[in-house]
């Protein structure tokens, strides 16, 4: 064992401030590297998507316009349940593997913390999603008037939001059992009002109030514009932005639940 | 070079900790109870007492993680949990916190970068990071994953992430459980070469007590208050004993005989 040197000249670092981009993306950057030690997660995340999408086109053989519908849809709706899933596990592991409390005890920002894994994960979604989105519109035939570029924004905002949810669901989960159980507990009553199996305008009055304050079915809706209209409609934006507006309010409260100070 | 002291903000203070009646309440349990002692800078002081004593609640109260202190608790001059502490002050929990899925340079290298983030600093946290894996021998293993390393070498890991950065302050909780004893031995060699050559103060715990006399100062504790706060030598002397364990029993004797002679006039 070596002997310690003399003291070194370590300025002192900065403190805190909301949001440092260093350590941000070395947070991100280190969940990604976490991730490269397992590669089989990875391609669970990438690939299991697009066997879906297969799946999906030759379930609906015979009626092409179907799977128009609900193959746009789910474009958004894969990315949103992966990183849900993904970021609930991997937030629940910090905060249970004790990391998460040394690194509160150091320089780190909630906030750093939580963007990191945006990022980390928002790349992921990224790629899984562009890879789906390849897949569906130039082997699978999906049929899409808009953008494809617009389908890919839905996707990653979709991903944000699973994100999001991901890490507050975490803080209330003791396990990894208890974590797994949350995803149908809030990503299945989103799926079911989404208006995935039935336009939302049909379901029951009440159904359809709820469904109007479900992320999720933004998400959807958004989704049919790319599909039906060639520009950018007003209805997308308003979508995207309630999406992406919902995504950054979880991700508040998300923050709100990583305490420093523990009992 | 700049002396390190002359970094420090505030001015120099021979005490690193100071407790007046410091309360800790989990739940219904009183873990802590009026807590007054201090902890002097540049020395190794250990904390000792049996499991469940509240030894983690205390260490956890001085880093500023533990919630619901109350009392006063001033750690270099500031407030425990101040911002400005985060910096000074390096800590080890009992179960090793480090990532598994990362490699024994990986994780030092990501703590290293949150202590003295940016591009400027990339040199100088290289060798922060190379000197403290020499540190805790792990040399030879500082590209194995966390998760594949054994129970010591994980603990030595968590060891070396708090001695990045240098702190002031290093509380450490249990560091030598489930070692061998060369590796015990070298790592106290390791603190109080800390403690000399950066003036660094250590707050240990353990419940071995042959390294208790190995510390500079002794906090003893049990059932959440300070039995004794002395040097091994005076402790010795005081209870008439050999060596820091039968002082320790002869403090524990006393306590309790003291609370049943209460008991009964009550």
């Amino acid at each position: 064992m070596t002997t310690t040197t003399s003291p070194t000249t370590t300025p002192r670092p900065a403190l805190t401030g909301a949001l440092n981009l260093a350590r941000t993306t070395t947070t991100a950057a280190r969940v990604l590297r976490q991730l490269r030690h397992d590669p089989r997660t990875i391609a669970l995340m990438l690939l299991v998507p697009c066997v879906m999408l297969f799946l999906l086109r030759y379930v609906f053989d015979g009626n092409p316009r179907t799977f128009d519908n609900i193959g746009a849809s789910l474009l958004g709706i894969f990315p949103l349940i992966t990183m849900f899933l993904v970021t609930s596990i991997a937030t629940l592991r910090e905060r249970t593997s004790g990391t998460l409390e040394r690194l509160l005890a150091m320089p780190l920002g909630k906030g750093d913390l939580i963007a990191g894994y945006a990022l980390a994960f928002g790349t992921l979604a990224i790629i899984q999603s562009a890879l789906a989105t390849g897949l569906a519109l130039w082997f699978l035939g999906l049929d899409v008037t808009g953008s494809p570029w617009l389908l890919l924004l839905v996707a990653l905002l979709d991903a944000l939001l699973g994100t999001a949810l991901g890490l507050f669901v975490s803080a209330f989960a003791a396990s990894e059992f208890q974590a797994v159980q949350f995803m149908p507990a809030v990503i299945f009553p989103q799926l079911l009002l989404c208006g995935l199996f039935t336009p939302r305008d049909n379901m029951h009055p009440a159904l359809e109030a709820i469904s109007n304050v479900l992320p999720m079915s933004y998400a959807v809706d958004g989704m049919n514009e790319v599909l039906k209209h060639t520009d950018m409609t007003a209805n997308f934006v308003r979508d995207a932005l309630i999406v992406a507006g919902c995504a950054l309010l979880v991700l508040g409260l998300g923050a709100a639940t990583l305490r420093r100070r523990t009992a | 070079m700049m002396n390190y002291s002359s970094v420090r903000s505030d001015p120099p203070d021979e005490t690193a900790i100071r407790a007046e009646t410091v309360n800790v309440v989990r739940g219904t349990r009183h873990v802590l109870r009026d807590l007054d002692f201090t902890v002097p800078r540049g020395q190794i002081t250990g904390l000792l007492g049996p499991s469940g004593c509240g030894k983690t609640t205390l260490m956890r109260a001085i880093v500023g993680t533990q919630a619901k202190v109350t009392g006063t608790l001033d750690i270099l001059g500031r407030p425990a949990g101040h911002p400005t502490l985060r910096t000074r002050i390096g800590y080890v929990t009992q179960a090793p916190s480090v990532y598994d899925d990362l490699t024994v340079r990986q994780n030092l290298t990501y703590f290293a970068e949150i202590l003295d983030p940016g591009h400027a600093a990339a040199d100088r946290r290289h060798d922060n990071v190379t000197r403290t894996i020499a540190d805790v021998d792990l040399t030879s293993h500082a590209d194995a994953l966390a998760g594949n390393l054994s129970g010591g070498q994980r603990s030595r890991v968590s060891l070396a992430v708090a001695l990045l950065g240098t702190p002031e302050l290093l509380v450490l909780d249990e560091p030598t459980v489930g070692l061998d004893p060369v590796l015990r031995r070298d790592l106290w060699n390791l603190f109080h070469d800390i403690a000399a050559s950066r003036g660094a103060t250590l707050l240990i715990s353990s419940h071995v007590t042959d390294e208790a006399e190995r510390c500079h100062r002794l906090l003893l504790m049990r059932e959440g208050r300070i039995l004794a706060d002395d040097t091994p030598d005076a402790l010795r002397t005081r209870t008439h004993s050999e060596t820091v364990e039968a002082a320790f029993l002869h403090l524990v004797d006393e306590a309790t005989a003291a609370a049943r002679a209460k008991e009964t006039t009550r």
